[in-house]
């Protein structure tokens, strides 16, 4: 089959490789129709997270056709139409009891690993490095799905891909970003980063009740894409205005009550803060470059919440932790609990409340994933989410 | 004991010492540090920097002090020096009751599916076993155990029947929680035998033996939750021999 390969930072090729086969009970192998380049994909492109392997087929946001299932697989048959999250979760272990999938104990085979870097193990993920299981992505023609009557979600024929395929994670994902906030009446959120995990989140904070969304970034045309999808959301240029400021005074002085770093570690600023990370990032003295983070603590009210869905992986320098402090703010993050957000979500699209594909710009075929993984890094004004098509 | 060191090394391992290592290098290295400064300074402040010096390199490089002596203080450790003894103590918590794992861990035929360096375990009678386990370059060692003690559904102990060329002996318990499933605690003494064949059995058990029995109960783990122990070998990649660049 044909898959999308890392080859070193800046590099991806289309190779040939076997087609997957079932390697444990819980197994199926799916034929995929279509499959999408994550923010987070960049990071790996950009040789920011540690423990890729030249030949690591990437890809995490994928679905498509059942084709084989595993002897421990009752739920699903063979022409099952299904989503695939991109945690791994075995259903049965005290964290995927509570609905904390993305923390399962027994999804990640190199659990041993990551003890040595957190002290505890999270759960395995697809095509996003082997500290993170090593498991092979799904951008490509076929892909093993391991626990898979656990994770993926069957999805009525009557509904087209692109409508669906963002369940497998920057919808729930940006989802969870805004149930993590707490959302109560009043409330203003403003978000870090107009990528499409930061447009999901927008889109759900205004679904849990919020009464004003402040988007903020510096990609003009991904502010004005988020206006344009909604005129109640109010957005910032940083290039333009002090963030501070602006949302001190559009809040009459409180700041807003949550906020939603949709960046993660490759946060790009101008201040000194930013480009200091920037040079330590560039010498390894700090893997995570977290300046939108440090703004967010900075803007929050106090007593508000800081809930982070942008990508983390080692340390980071200079944490404000004198304002967390004294402001009394709570934190929340994580990989998303994909399979606790998946039915309502589905749900909602299925009522018509929402249509992930709104935030589609680029379709390709999945030959042409150099080209996409080449322009969606550098031209982040049009390039805002490329869905590949396999077959 | 070590026959075959030279004879200043022999005398001062048999002086009493009462200074810990660290303390021993730091003395050591400050004593003669002071004896160069002193000889250049010359005179009679030079002359006793260096006897300080002096003093402080005979307690480095013999591990005793006179002052600490006088004062009944010791920092060093006197403990035995580490037999080829190996000694490993890990827990794991499963979400299942004792019960579940009692019977599955006191079925010994079952060990090899997460213990990797077993090869087998064969029952030979009620509390008599005989296990396989596997050595570097294809070979194998084996010995014969017996159950020591059990208390159903809560603990059992085992050991290998005298003579064993692995002396070894195994303790696992089952603990319940009030509701975060049971702690599984286990206890491994193995007794490596001396020469070429002990470092064999050695490296069986691996350079980290605290790193393995961890592995070996987090496959247990997952056996019993999920059913299965999650591998990723056998899936594909760009590394793989068939693998080619596709030309669009």
């Amino acid at each position: 089959m044909k898959a999308v390969c890392w080859m070193g930072k800046h590099k991806v090729e289309v190779m040939d490789v076997p087609d997957p086969q079932i390697i444990n009970d819980r197994d199926a192998i799916i034929k995929i129709t279509g499959t999408a380049i994550c923010g987070s994909d960049l990071h790996l492109y950009n040789g920011y997270i540690p423990s890729m392997m030249q030949g690591d087929i990437l890809g995490h946001e994928f679905m498509g056709e059942v084709v084989e299932t595993g002897k421990g697989v009752g739920n699903l048959k063979k022409g099952d139409r299904v989503v695939v999250p991109f945690t791994i979760a075995c259903g049965k272990c005290f964290f995927c009891e509570r609905e904390m999938y993305s923390v399962c104990d027994n999804s990640n085979p190199n659990a041993g690993g990551q003890e040595t870097l957190y002290g505890f193990s999270g759960s395995g993920l697809f095509g996003f490095s082997h500290l993170m299981g090593g498991f092979a992505g799904g951008q490509a023609e076929y892909a093993r799905v391991p626990f898979a009557d656990v994770g993926p979600i069957k999805v009525p024929d009557s509904i087209p891909d692109e409508k669906v395929l963002f369940l497998s994670d920057i919808f729930p994902t940006g989802f969870m970003a805004a149930n993590n906030c707490n959302i109560q009446e009043g409330d203003t959120v403003a978000i870090w980063g107009a990528g499409p995990v930061g447009q999901f989140a927008a889109k759900s904070a205004f679904m849990l009740g919020a009464e004003r969304v402040v988007m903020i970034d510096h990609y003009q045309d991904r502010l004005d894409f988020a206006k344009a999808n909604n005129e109640n959301v109010e957005t910032i240029n940083f290039d333009d205005v002090d963030v501070y400021d602006k949302l001190k005074d559009i809040t009459g002085g409180r700041g807003p009550d949550s906020c939603i770093d949709a960046v993660g570690l490759e946060s790009h600023g101008t201040s000194v803060d930013a480009l200091l990370d920037y040079a330590k990032a560039a010498v390894y003295l700090a893997t995570d470059r977290p300046h939108a983070l440090r703004q967010a603590i900075f803007c929050v009210r106090k007593g508000g919440t800081v809930s982070i869905p942008g990508a983390y992986g080692g340390f980071m320098d200079k944490f404000p932790i004198g304002a967390a402090f004294n402001k009394g703010l709570t934190f929340k993050m994580g990989q998303t609990h994909m399979q606790a957000y998946m039915p309502r979500l589905l749900t909602a699209i299925e009522e018509g409340k929402i249509d992930p594909s709104f935030v589609i710009s680029h379709r390709l075929k999945l030959s042409e994933a150099p080209v996409a993984y080449d322009n969606f890094n550098t031209e982040k004004n049009q390039w805002r989410k490329v869905v590949l098509t396999p077959h | 004991m070590q026959h075959n060191e030279n004879s200043i090394t022999q005398f001062l391992t048999h002086i009493n010492q009462n200074v810990s290592p660290a303390e021993r290098v730091v003395s050591a290295v400050s004593g003669s540090g002071l004896i160069a400064y002193g000889l250049k300074q010359g005179g009679l402040f030079g002359a006793a920097l260096s006897l300080l010096g002096g003093g402080l390199l005979y307690r480095g490089a013999t591990g005793h002090c006179h002052v600490y002596d006088a004062a009944g203080i010791t920092t060093a450790d006197d403990r035995p020096s580490p037999s080829s003894r190996v000694h490993v103590k890990k827990s794991v918590t499963i979400n299942k009751s004792p019960a579940e794992l009692y019977q599955f861990w006191r079925n010994f035929e079952n060990l090899p599916q997460f213990m990797t360096h077993l090869e087998s375990v064969k029952t030979t009678g009620e509390k008599t076993s005989r296990w396989v386990a596997k050595a570097p370059l294809g070979a194998s060692v084996e010995w014969d155990a017996e159950i020591t003690s059990e208390r159903e559904n809560e603990r059992i102990g085992w050991k290998s029947i005298e003579g064993s060329e692995i002396p070894n002996s195994g303790v696992v318990e089952f603990l319940p929680t009030s509701n975060r499933g049971t702690e599984v605690r286990v206890v491994l003494t193995y007794e490596p035998p001396a020469g070429y064949f002990g470092s064999l059995v050695a490296r069986l058990f691996g350079e980290e033996p605290n790193q393995q029995v961890a592995e070996d109960l987090r496959r247990f783990k997952r056996l019993m939750e999920s059913g299965t122990i999650m591998k990723t070998e056998g899936q594909p990649s760009g590394r793989s021999a068939k693998a080619k660049s596709a030309k669009a």
